[in-house]
């Protein structure tokens, strides 16, 4: 197909940390080593004169009671004086970050910028990061009443089986095809397959939702070099253009929206960014969308127009997200078995993107793919990101 | 109410805190805009809808259908002795919704569209932030 779209930035470089529960090292040092793969990755990018700006997503300072961790990450990048930004939009903090880096560029104050993300998340207890992740749901009304964040897409899921009849199956699904994927990554955090049996039998956590329909609890950390496209050919021979950035909000409370079966944050950012990108739906031909639970990635497929509002479940018994399908979705496999380290999965999400539209995804690349599109949420659906992304040849 | 500042005399303020308040009367109040009557629940002091700060309380009854339901197994440190417990949005008078905790209901006969009723915990919590509880059960 042709290559439609203005770039509107360049993406030279990538990097990820290993995802999982990461003992050893802290916050700041996973993205020391996800810093250090994007640079060795670009041998013409020179750091410390090139990259001006860094901007990074991170949820949470209860993790490591740490606050104030952009400029900490400018140093132990190597970049200091590099002047350093968080972004907080819960688990979308990343992605947040990436179009506030496109801004910069954009406005012409800066050429080159690292965009990045990272969350410290297993030395807290689960029942402690279950309350520290809480926080991001409406406190008087969710949190107060006894709300988890399963919790709230089980509410979705619930509403989803009752109007459209979607199955619990169908849901295990996309659980046993993202750990597939995921099997396939050296970087997951889980790298082993499930089968529909044992997703099924798994223990309930928030009704219907099970142990295997929850992403991971992970530590990780991820990185872009962004370029104003004119100068990208300097630092890669086939640099990645992003040409499309949606993003929108909506209440906090799920209580409050107009539907509990679909997310119109999405809906909305992604009519962004399919405009911006000058493309439609159908044009896309791989995906990373955000399963922080596995009826988060069912519900995706109808809010990103890949089918029909209701068909969600159809679609995944049709295999056609998987990586074999029309449209691989979740090639990296997904925060459901590459791991969730919240404020890492924006950018993690463009990794993958990155590998697979420059030819770079080994076992799991996807053959002849040109378009490219993540999908990052905050919350139960307050905040969401959608970004288009395409090969430059 | 007062011309020009949008002060109501001896009118409570339309804040959560103030829902929170009434709850302690077993009263369940929502906010109303005078100029375009759009409701808010909970109450808010401006209308999203127009910027009018001429609100009036309005009282709800409290029978609702339940629009949606989970059974939260895996719960958060204070509420860790009540899990397994049932949690739904349930849907009042005027298309407001009301989320919380659903007491006292076998949880196999949950299901959406059955009618539910808010209830009351009156007395406050006795640390941050201080408030009383309302809760779901059957009829």
């Amino acid at each position: 197909m042709a290559l439609k779209g203005k770039p509107l930035v360049a993406v030279v470089s990538a990097g990820l940390s290993k995802f999982g529960k990461m003992e050893d090292f802290s916050g700041r040092e996973l993205f020391a080593q996800a810093a250090t793969e994007a640079f060795e990755r670009c041998p013409n990018l020179e750091p410390k004169k090139d990259i001006k700006g860094l901007f990074i997503g991170m949820m949470s300072e209860s993790f490591e009671h740490q606050s104030h961790s952009a400029p900490m990450l400018s140093d132990w990048a190597g970049l200091l004086p590099a002047p350093a930004i968080r972004t907080e939009i819960a688990c979308a903090s990343s992605a947040a970050a990436l179009r506030t880096g496109i801004f910069s560029i954009l406005s012409g104050i800066y050429d080159v910028v690292l965009v990045g993300g990272f969350e410290k998340m297993t030395k807290k207890t689960t029942l402690e990061t279950t309350e520290f992740l809480g926080m991001a749901a409406d406190y008087p009304f969710e949190q107060w009443n006894g709300i988890t964040f399963p919790g709230l897409f089980a509410l979705m899921a619930t509403a989803h089986m009752h109007e459209y009849g979607t199955t619990e199956q169908q849901m295990g699904l996309i659980a046993v095809k993202n750990h597939h994927n995921g099997s396939l990554n050296p970087k997951a955090h889980i790298q082993k397959e499930v089968s529909l049996e044992t997703v099924m039998a798994s223990r309930m956590i928030a009704t219907p939702l099970k142990l295997y329909d929850c992403s991971l609890i992970s530590d990780g950390a991820s990185c872009v070099v962004l370029t104003k496209p004119e100068i990208a050919k300097k630092y890669a021979d086939n640099p990645v253009y992003i040409t499309g950035s949606g993003h929108a909000s909506d209440t906090l409370g799920l209580f409050q929206r107009e539907s509990f079966t679909s997310i119109k944050a999405t809906i909305n950012a992604a009519k962004e960014a399919y405009n911006m990108a000058g493309i439609k739906p159908a044009d896309v031909d791989i995906a990373e969308v955000h399963d922080c639970f596995t009826i988060a990635e069912l519900i995706a497929y109808e809010d990103l127009g890949f089918c029909k509002p209701g068909e969600g479940g159809k679609f995944i018994e049709k295999g056609v997200p998987t990586l074999d399908g029309d449209l691989p979705v979740n090639t990296s496999g997904g925060l459901k078995s590459k791991g969730h380290p919240v404020g890492a999965t924006g950018i993690a999400q463009v990794y993958e993107i990155f590998l697979q539209l420059t030819g770079q995804a080994e076992k799991r690349q996807v053959e002849g793919c040109s378009v490219g599109l993540t999908q990052n949420l905050g919350g139960s659906g307050a905040s969401c990101l959608v970004h288009v992304f395409r090969r430059s040849k | 109410m007062m011309e020009g500042t949008g002060q109501q005399v001896n009118v409570p303020p339309f804040t959560i805190e103030q829902f929170f308040k009434f709850l302690k009367e077993k009263k369940l109040m929502a906010a109303k805009c005078a100029r375009c009557g759009t409701l808010y629940l909970p109450p808010r002091p401006v209308c999203s809808n127009c910027y009018s700060k001429e609100l009036t309380w309005t009282q709800l009854k409290l029978r609702g259908k339940l629009a949606t339901y989970t059974v939260i197994h895996m719960a958060p440190e204070p509420f860790q002795n009540m899990a397994p417990y049932a949690y739904g949005i349930v849907e009042l008078e005027n298309g407001l919704r009301l989320p919380g905790m659903i007491r006292n209901v076998e949880h196999e006969k949950l299901k959406v569209g059955i009618e539910l009723e808010v209830d009351f915990d009156t007395e406050p919590s006795s640390t941050w932030p201080q408030w009383p509880r309302y809760y779901f059960r059957l009829p």
